[in-house]
């Protein structure tokens, strides 16, 4: 347990953006090897031994994904999801910056196990530079023979296509993120079909996370029982955890799954800041419920988190400190889901924007008695009810600070506003 | 104003990159924006006659998506991420001292064009150097108010991120620009490293 840099552990190498300094840590290894060493389907057979489980939030079994794909049909397609947009989250923001060749190893192998001859990286419009770093990367590794046709004279034949996108956090959600990657507006899709019975331009698609395909060549270097035997019998591997909010040392941190939060928050990030008392903290990112101090020994891990009673999801760790007004910071969260609501399906379009103006209210001393269980109302109507699981997560932040922190709710309405508001400082209003 | 050759051409080179030409749309969108500052409906247009597809499925498109502007706005964007782990860091006193500073408010444009200033709840990705904006296409972390300042202060002169020459344009990732480095996230990386190291 505790810090274990796998995936992390070459970054700061000078130059490591650039192929030459990443060949020298053992970059494109796991790649020679899988292509010249190992059948396609024998690399199936070693990811899911090796328990690897999807980075980009549902925790899904990566080599059990792959094997879903109907055999003998192709054309078949890789996406990398780049998307990154949930509030909490930059972890694969720095697993770009710091290493983006490790990233496209990670999706060349995943290419080459599913015979996949088309990859694409789909990268959150705002990332910018870091679409710039994988755009070199790519015309490195093209330069070097990884990528293109026979490539090191395997047979295998494989492009990589970099896209961008523009400011759509549902476009992170896969069947959104294919819809948009076709051109059309990023809604999602009903499933099943699943992508990878019918997936991008209707044909057999896995869509993987970028830390997911980060531990790919890894894995393919030391085995699957060298990455089996870190994390705890569920949750294989280590975790870059993003971690924000009151610690003293907010960033990016691998630990190996299993480690007590109490070690990330304590240790890692120094403890929380201006030596005051921790109040709360949030697991996976603003989709998730709260969790309490005394939940602080829980381990990073999919099922201990559940649990607990909340969800890892795509491994953010807030921090909130005793001077946090929980309905505000609930606020903010569900501001976002009615602004990245696609609009598709009634329940989350209109309650995320119902929702919002009851937290307006709360805020600016609008709220009335019974309004805390109205809000309650709300989250049942729209939790279950909505076409993808956007709709259902915005309600479950709220809900869960209601039930631990009603008593806010209730200040909010006797004292006509926040009661933690300094007077001098405004609440920003967004739209 | 029709698009310009190479615009053109950058649009023509998507269409045939993508299984399908309709996936070419955001890569065009964006060669148009990078050309022009903002996405007109004559080129939206145009944009339509180059991948052969109806001009309304262009627009439906477009119009899903928040980065493509519509209209012309001030030379530089600058925008304030206030959502949650960014409020906990104090993002509200970093709009509050934006906004005094350059006398506007949010989506507002300065009266010399140079700065439109935006709050925005979208997480950026940079909650871990909270407080955060993005200033064009690069992030700014941990500020301050002397920090705010000299980024204000470059802004006024520099020219809009769509009409910097493109060595300029590029992001730097060896050579610092005034906004530093890709590695903005730096820090927080430095930092697990030297965790590791003293491990
Ligand atoms: C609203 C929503 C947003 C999501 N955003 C992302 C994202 O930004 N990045 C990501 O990898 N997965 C995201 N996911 C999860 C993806 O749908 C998908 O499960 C994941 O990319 C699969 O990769 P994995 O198996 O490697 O985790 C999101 C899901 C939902 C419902
Ligand atoms: S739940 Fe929200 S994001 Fe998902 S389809 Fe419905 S409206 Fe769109
Ligand atoms: S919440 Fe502000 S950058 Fe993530």
């Amino acid at each position: 347990m505790g810090l274990k840099p796998v995936l992390t552990k070459d970054f700061g190498t000078e130059g490591l953006r650039q192929l030459d300094a990443y060949e020298r840590t053992g970059g494109y290894a796991g790649y020679k090897k899988a292509l010249s060493e190992i059948k396609p389907d024998d690399l199936v057979e070693l990811v899911k031994k090796s328990g690897l489980r999807g980075r980009g939030g549902a925790g899904f079994p990566t080599g059990n994904k792959w094997s879903f794909l109907p055999k003998g049909m192709y054309p078949r397609y890789l996406v990398c999801n780049a998307d990154e947009s949930e509030p909490g989250c930059f972890k694969d923001r720095y697993l770009i910056e710091e290493s983006p060749h490790q990233v496209l190893e990670g999706i060349l192998i995943a290419a080459f196990a599913i015979g996949c001859n088309t990859a694409f990286i789909y990268i959150r419009g705002e990332y910018l530079p870091q679409y710039e770093a994988l755009e070199s990367a790519i015309e490195e590794a093209t330069a070097a023979g990884y990528i293109g046709k026979n490539v090191l004279k395997s047979g295998f034949d494989v492009d990589v296509i970099l896209h961008r996108g523009a400011g759509a956090y549902i476009c992170g959600e896969e069947t959104a993120l294919l819809t948009s990657l076709e051109g059309y507006r990023g809604e999602p899709r009903l499933k099943p079909p699943f992508p990878a019975v019918k997936g991008l331009y209707g044909k057999p698609t896995v869509v993987n996370n970028v830390e997911t395909v980060a531990n790919l060549p890894h894995i393919v270097v030391n085995g699957a029982d060298w990455f089996a035997s870190m994390g705890t019998p569920t949750g294989k591997g280590t975790r870059v955890w993003c971690m924000s909010g009151h610690v003293n040392r907010p960033g990016n941190y691998e630990l190996e799954n299993g480690t007590p939060i109490r070690e990330l928050i304590m240790e890692h990030g120094g403890g929380v800041w201006k030596n005051r008392r921790l109040k709360a903290f949030q697991p996976g990112g603003a989709s998730m419920m709260v969790l309490l101090p005394e939940h602080l020994d829980v381990g990073l891990d999919f099922d201990a988190i559940q649990k607990a009673g909340s969800l890892a999801g795509a491994g953010a760790m807030v921090v909130m400190d005793e001077t946090t007004c929980m309905v505000d910071a609930a606020r903010r969260y569900v501001k976002f889901f009615h602004h990245e609501s696609c609009g598709k399906c009634t329940p989350c379009r209109e309650g995320t924007f119902w929702m919002s103006n009851l937290f307006d209210r709360f805020e600016f001393g609008e709220a009335r008695p019974g309004d805390v269980d109205l809000l309650l109302d709300m989250g049942y109507n729209i939790d279950g009810r909505s076409f993808c699981p956007l709709g259902d997560a915005s309600t479950w932040f709220p809900r869960s600070v209601i039930k631990y922190f009603r008593d806010e709710f209730e200040q909010h309405i006797a004292e006509k506003g926040c009661p933690f508001r300094k007077e001098t400082e405004a609440a920003v209003a967004v739209a | 104003m029709p698009l310009r050759p190479d615009t053109v051409a950058k649009i023509q080179d998507y269409a045939r990159r993508y299984p399908s030409a309709q996936s070419a749309i955001l890569p065009a969108l964006w060669a148009v924006q990078y050309e022009q500052g903002y996405v007109t409906d004559e080129a939206l247009a145009e944009v339509a006659t180059h991948l052969k597809l109806p001009p309304s499925l262009i627009e439906a498109t477009s119009s899903f998506y928040s980065m493509f502007l519509t209209r012309p706005e001030g030379r530089h964007e600058v925008m304030i991420c206030v959502n949650a782990p960014c409020m906990l860091r104090g993002a509200d006193a970093i709009v509050a001292y934006a906004e005094q500073r350059l006398g506007i408010r949010d989506g507002q444009t300065t009266s010399d064009g140079a700065i439109t200033l935006r709050s925005t709840i979208e997480c950026l990705g940079a909650c871990g150097g909270a407080p955060m904006m993005q200033v064009d296409h690069r992030f700014e972390e941990n500020l301050t108010p002397d920090r705010i300042n000299a980024i204000f202060d470059h802004l006024r002169t520099a020219p809009a991120f769509h009409e910097q020459p493109p060595a300029e344009k590029k992001p730097a990732r060896r050579t610092p620009t005034v906004s530093g480095e890709i590695t903005r996230s730096g820090p927080s990386g430095a930092r697990a490293r030297t965790r590791k190291a003293s491990k």
